[in-house]
């Protein structure tokens, strides 16, 4: 084993309410051009940090609002389909969306929303990091303390790192590739697609994998 | 009674590894100050959070302090009429009680230690403080109620004030002003700890029926809140008439009694003679036992306000692992996730549907309520609190 320990760190969100709203399609069109990237990743990518362990629907806040509150399935199916950890960049999901968007509103203009129809109201994450106090040499260390960590290490190491940051596959694949030099494991870590799963589940086959690699490992 | 917990004690209910991390984000911080200003010690849900935080911020090493800002008779009637104001009740608010305001806040401003790294201020009666602030130090609003539509002349003269601290926090999205400051969105909490959540054995929770006369031999519906025409009790027994033509069972309406002018309660409780199976109970003062019993006990819990704050209520009962259906008054969306942890709805014929759904398939009761219970443990206790103002602390104050 060479290298430095990976060291967990989690992190507690904030979330600040921007001085941007949207009250039906046309102005979500307007907004999603307007404001920035952070709040971009806040309503799609971040979105996992606080989604239920239990299905809920929609992926993302933007397929979610035009779903509940627009009542526009359509519109709703197609958001839902926008893979912000597909997408390049959070510039490049920003043009899907909008082109999303507007490709909608070609073919079905907007109506006037009804009676009691919420705003769309956007938001910024701040996430401050914490380090969980877990640190890994090896590969079973590294296993244990994912089951431990706090779940917002996931949110950390995996979507920050790699979608926001552009840490590579994220830090657990990069670490396992390059201190544990497994890069077969690593190459399994870093095809974990945390698209319309939780954070929980995300963690539950990242374990499925370690395990696996460890089982390997003692056969050997 | 609140005891004193540490936050090791959350260990046992908070979500796996929050606790350590609670712990390292407290060592980081370990030497900064913060000071809670409020207009009570008291009184409601606040103070219940703050009695709860303050000690454990200090045993984490942050230096905390609780200050209550004091005025005459007069300074505590016009605060009220003010926050009511603010809330978007017509009231009439003349300059002289804003002069007044403003010489309390002075007079406070001189004799409460408010040298902070951090100074939170609670609500509305605290909220000229900031005119009195030192060059050191930032200054955080906290308004826990709603300041969507303020009576316009009231707050064109407060909004400025307001402008003055570093930040606002507000309860839920729906509840926040413009204005020219960053505006944050802190959720309230559960104190899972609390005599109104700790967990409860059902021979305890027996005897609390059996006090308040609740009958233990059918199912019951519970609709906890104040006897209040905004909190719809009639509304209510109008859906229980619904399912009970399909259903064997009772219907709880517990709270307080009304202030004066509102004569729900005496309409309820004629509504209520009419049928045993309606039971009207008038909570003692400070009834939390009785509430953790009677949410522990009922079958699903209803909350259906025509009107509400961010309604915790409906965290508290999710907590005790019961589906909550209910309105989309306030923060009460924020909290229930339809068809997961219970459903919202918009009438009394969909409480009944959604009510007679869950009955028609009690496996759903069992599973909506679990879902519940897991999301008010990621997401509403008072531990994602304190990471909340832990997060605060370390991002304004660096």
């Amino acid at each position: 084993m060479s290298g430095e320990p990976f060291v967990f760190h989690g992190g507690v969100d904030l979330k600040e309410l921007l001085p941007y709203e949207a009250h039906d399609v046309r102005q979500l069109l307007e907004q999603v051009g307007r404001v920035p990237l952070e709040s971009l990743f806040c309503h799609t990518a971040a979105a996992l940090l606080h989604r239920s362990t239990q299905p809920t629907g929609y992926p993302n806040d933007f397929a979610h609002w035009t779903g509940h509150e627009i009542r526009d399935q359509r519109l709703a199916e197609r958001l839902a389909a926008i893979d912000p950890f597909e997408s390049g960049s959070l510039e490049e999901m920003r043009g899907e969306l909008t082109a999303t968007l507007s490709d909608h509103l070609q073919h079905f203009p907007p109506s006037v929303p009804g009676l009691g129809v919420e705003p769309f109201r956007f938001f910024q994450t701040h996430l401050v990091p914490v380090p969980t106090g877990h640190q890994a040499r090896t590969l079973r260390e590294f296993r244990d303390a994912l089951a431990e960590v706090d779940v917002s290490a996931l949110f950390y190491h995996l979507i920050e790192a790699r979608y926001r940051l552009g840490r590579g596959r994220g830090d657990f694949a990069e670490w396992v590739a390059a201190a544990l030099e497994l890069p077969q494991v690593a190459e399994r870590l870093g095809a974990i697609v945390p698209y319309g799963g939780s954070l929980e589940r995300i963690r539950d086959r990242h374990l499925t994998v370690l395990t696996a690699a460890l089982d390997e490992q003692q056969r050997r | 009674m609140t005891s004193v917990a540490r936050l090791d004690d959350y260990r046992q209910v908070a979500p796996r590894g929050a606790v350590d991390l609670l712990l390292r984000l407290g060592e980081r911080l370990q030497g900064r100050s913060l000071v809670n200003v409020s207009g009570s010690r008291y009184r409601g849900l606040t103070i219940e959070v703050l009695n709860r935080l303050v000690p454990i911020l200090n045993d984490l090493g942050i230096d905390t302090s609780w200050e209550v800002t004091i005025g005459t008779g007069d300074f505590e009637s016009i605060t009220h009429t003010v926050a009511r104001a603010l809330a978007g009740t017509e009231q009439v608010v003349t300059d002289a009680m804003l002069v007044r305001l403003r010489e309390v806040g002075e007079e406070n401003a001189k004799r409460l230690r408010l040298d902070a790294d951090l100074v939170m201020v609670h609500d509305a009666a605290p909220l000229l403080l900031v005119e009195s602030r030192a060059a050191n130090g930032r200054w955080l609003w906290r308004c826990h109620h709603d300041l969507s539509s303020p009576q316009p002349q009231l707050w064109n003269m407060l909004r400025p004030v307001a402008q003055r601290y570093d930040a606002v926090i507000f309860s839920d999205a729906r509840f926040a002003a413009p204005l020219s400051v960053p505006r944050f969105v802190i959720h309230p909490s559960v104190d899972p700890l609390s005599e109104r959540n700790r967990d409860m054995g059902r021979s305890e929770q027996a005897t609390h029926l059996d006090r308040l006369r609740v009958p233990r031999d059918k199912p019951f519906l519970l609709q906890i809140g104040q006897f209040q025409r905004s909190h719809d009790p009639l509304g209510v027994i109008n859906a229980y008439r619904l399912v009970k033509k399909h259903y064997d069972l009772r219907l709880v309406l517990a709270g307080s009694a009304p202030g004066s002018g509102d004569n729900v309660l005496a309409e309820v409780q004629e509504a209520a003679s009419q049928d045993p199976d309606v039971r009207v109970i008038l909570l003692p003062p400070d009834p939390q036992a009785e509430m953790n019993a009677l949410e522990r006990a009922a079958t699903i819990v209803i909350y259906k306000p025509l009107s509400a704050g961010f309604g915790i209520n409906v965290s508290a009962a999710m907590w005790k692992g019961k589906p909550v259906v209910g309105s989309l008054a306030g923060g009460i969306p924020n909290q229930i996730l339809p068809g997961v942890t219970g459903y919202t709805v918009e009438t009394v014929e969909g409480a009944a549907f959604r009510i007679r759904h869950l009955l028609g398939n009690p496996e759903l009761i069992g599973r909506m309520g679990a879902a519940g219970r897991e999301h008010i443990r990621r997401n509403f206790l008072i531990t994602r609190h304190l990471g909340d103002y832990l997060a605060l602390l370390a991002m304004l104050t660096k």
